[in-house]
């Protein structure tokens, strides 16, 4: 006989560790995740998350934690993105084509030579899923600050954001410089996913991001709750998957738990299913006319 | 003192000259519109007035001052409202009508906004101003065509501009619309002494409000009253082909003819 709340379960280091850090990843990225989908700029998270993938394994083959791995890697890629413009049309299909399949390729042979080296298996494993329950406590201040520094980025930049989301032109003849902000923006977005990079893996990052997000906007009509709501889910979905996961110990396979991330990852998508279920007459009020015109074509 | 003045611009983009010499002015209250065949360079000199394009020649005046000297950007931000061509906005932006409209007070600046009594005031009087009040609630991506284009010019009113550019705001919008949105624009020119300048293909809707044309074709722009440039010998010649100027129920309307 168990319970879900296992009576060791607060009292353990990892776990308070993961229940701190999670907390951190599940509100940087849900309150960023709004001005990605915002912004249209899913595809641009993702794909720093496939270039973090590089970055985590590459730290994994030299010794070095794997955050930094992935920070670097993450905030080099928004640079290129920026500079080469892979958030037009045309550059994204060059960049899945070739870029990031290269960088995907590159993680595979970091993460090849990495087990060579060390003969274990766990750390690919964690550069591609996740390891919330195996945090050293002295990179925790350093995830700490980066969330922090990541919300503060958005924070600033709230307003010119939305701005730029409703029309850059708009933005731009009131003298702001849009592309400057689009660049602080990426940084933040870097930072975000290589965050959760560390909690559920690089190449999961995304869901973290765009699911909570996703939610939100569909529920949500103004940009604060779409935010509050968006990280308020992402911190359900974490949380609860990290209880799951510590839960699952018990679970067939006895004596070894399941990945957290695939806990976090069924949950956001549970969120964003229920998201649709609610009914019809209680969504957000339409226009008045919906239905006589249709869009503004 | 003209509250615009163009002098002698011209227009130079990727090596192409787009215009030349183009010279007019605006005085306050004026509702002008910039008439002329797509791509005839409406966009651009709209651009080049909210300083986005950079002229190869000629200046800007606004109020008498050179828009694009240094250290007076920021009075001439607020001078000029602005509300771009054909802006889709998509329907899931978490973003009511007043939402938009609030960010036109400082949706510039860094930082965040709360809500506060006099911000809901202010964004409320915009919002009936243009007679938007209605859906002020609504998502902005949900309304129709002509209610985003409403709560658009209703963003670029509520920080009190001299001047409103409007880029070709009566494209894809239906007659009803179109009329409704031409009603509130010269409402705001005759009651709120807001110079309106507008670009657009067609002056049929607007020849009721008008009070000047810039006419802008071939890289050149010729500008008049509404009354001496919209006669048939004036329009054939600058159509290139023969136009007819007719008066039905007492309004005028301009009709391609053989």
């Amino acid at each position: 006989m168990h319970y879900l709340f296992e009576p060791g379960l607060f009292s353990s280091g990892p776990v308070r560790t993961a229940l701190l850090v999670g907390a951190v990843v599940a509100i940087t990225s849900g309150v960023i995740g709004v001005f990605t989908v915002m912004r249209g700029q899913s595809f641009a998270g993702h794909s720093l998350a496939d270039v973090a993938t590089t970055g985590g394994s590459g730290a994994f083959l030299i010794g070095v934690n794997q955050f930094w791995g992935f920070l670097v890697a993450g905030v080099a890629a928004a640079a290129v993105m920026e500079a080469i413009g892979v958030q037009r049309r045309r550059g994204r299909d060059v960049a899945t084509g070739v870029v990031l399949g290269a960088a995907l390729g590159a993680a595979a042979l970091f993460l090849y030579l990495g087990t060579l080296r060390t003969a274990t298996t766990g750390a690919s494993f964690s550069v591609l899923f996740g390891s919330i329950f195996v945090i050293s406590p002295d990179t925790v201040p350093a995830l700490v600050a980066s969330g922090v520094i990541a919300l503060l980025v958005v924070a600033v930049l709230a307003r010119v954001l939305l701005l730029t989301s409703v029309s850059p032109d708009l933005a731009r003849a009131r003298g702001v410089n849009v592309r400057l902000v689009g660049i602080a923006y990426l940084a933040a977005l870097a930072v975000s996913v290589s965050l959760a990079a560390v909690a559920i893996g690089a190449v999961l990052s995304t869901a973290l991001l765009i699911g909570p997000s996703a939610t939100a906007l569909r529920i949500t009509k103004t940009p604060g709750r779409a935010m509050a709501v968006s990280a308020l889910a992402g911190l359900v979905a974490t949380w609860l998957g990290i209880v799951l996961a510590y839960d699952s110990y018990y679970w067939p396979p006895h004596g070894r738990g399941w990945p957290v991330s695939f806990f976090v990852v069924a949950l956001v998508l549970v969120g964003y299913l229920l998201s649709y279920v609610r009914p019809r007459g209680k969504r957000v009020p339409r226009s008045p006319h919906e239905g006589v015109e249709c869009s503004p074509a | 003192m003209p509250l615009l003045t163009l002098d002698g611009i011209g227009v130079r983009l990727g090596g192409r000259q787009v215009l030349s010499d183009v010279t007019f002015s605006l005085e306050k209250g004026d509702f002008t519109g910039i008439i002329g065949p797509n791509g005839a360079g409406k966009t651009t000199l709209l651009r080049v007035i909210l300083g986005l394009i950079e002229p190869s020649g000629g200046q800007v005046l606004v109020d008498g001052e050179p828009l694009h000297r240094r250290g007076l950007r920021n009075k001439n931000k607020s001078a000029i409202g602005y509300v771009p061509q054909k802006l889709v906005i998509d329907p899931d932006m978490p973003l009511r009508a007043r939402d938009v409209v609030s960010l036109g007070l400082d949706g510039y600046r860094l930082g965040f906004s709360f809500p506060s009594r006099q911000r809901r005031e202010l964004v409320d009087e915009a919002l009936a101003d243009v007679g938007a009040d209605g859906y002020a609630d609504a998502r902005v991506g949900e309304l129709s065509g002509g209610e985003q284009q409403r709560v658009l010019i209703a963003h670029a009113l509520i920080s009190r501009p001299k001047l409103l550019l409007l880029d070709e705001p009566l494209a894809n919008l239906d007659l009803r619309s179109e009329q409704e949105i031409v009603t509130v624009l010269g409402k705001l020119a005759r009651e709120h002494e807001i110079s309106v300048l507008l670009s657009a293909h067609d002056m049929n809707p607007l020849l009721s409000v008008m009070d000047r044309i810039v006419y802008v074709a071939n890289g050149h722009a010729a500008s008049g009253p509404t009354d001496e440039v919209v006669t048939s010998e004036n329009l054939s010649e600058l159509y290139g082909h023969h136009v007819d100027v007719v008066r039905v129920h007492g309004r005028v309307l301009v009709v391609a003819g053989d």
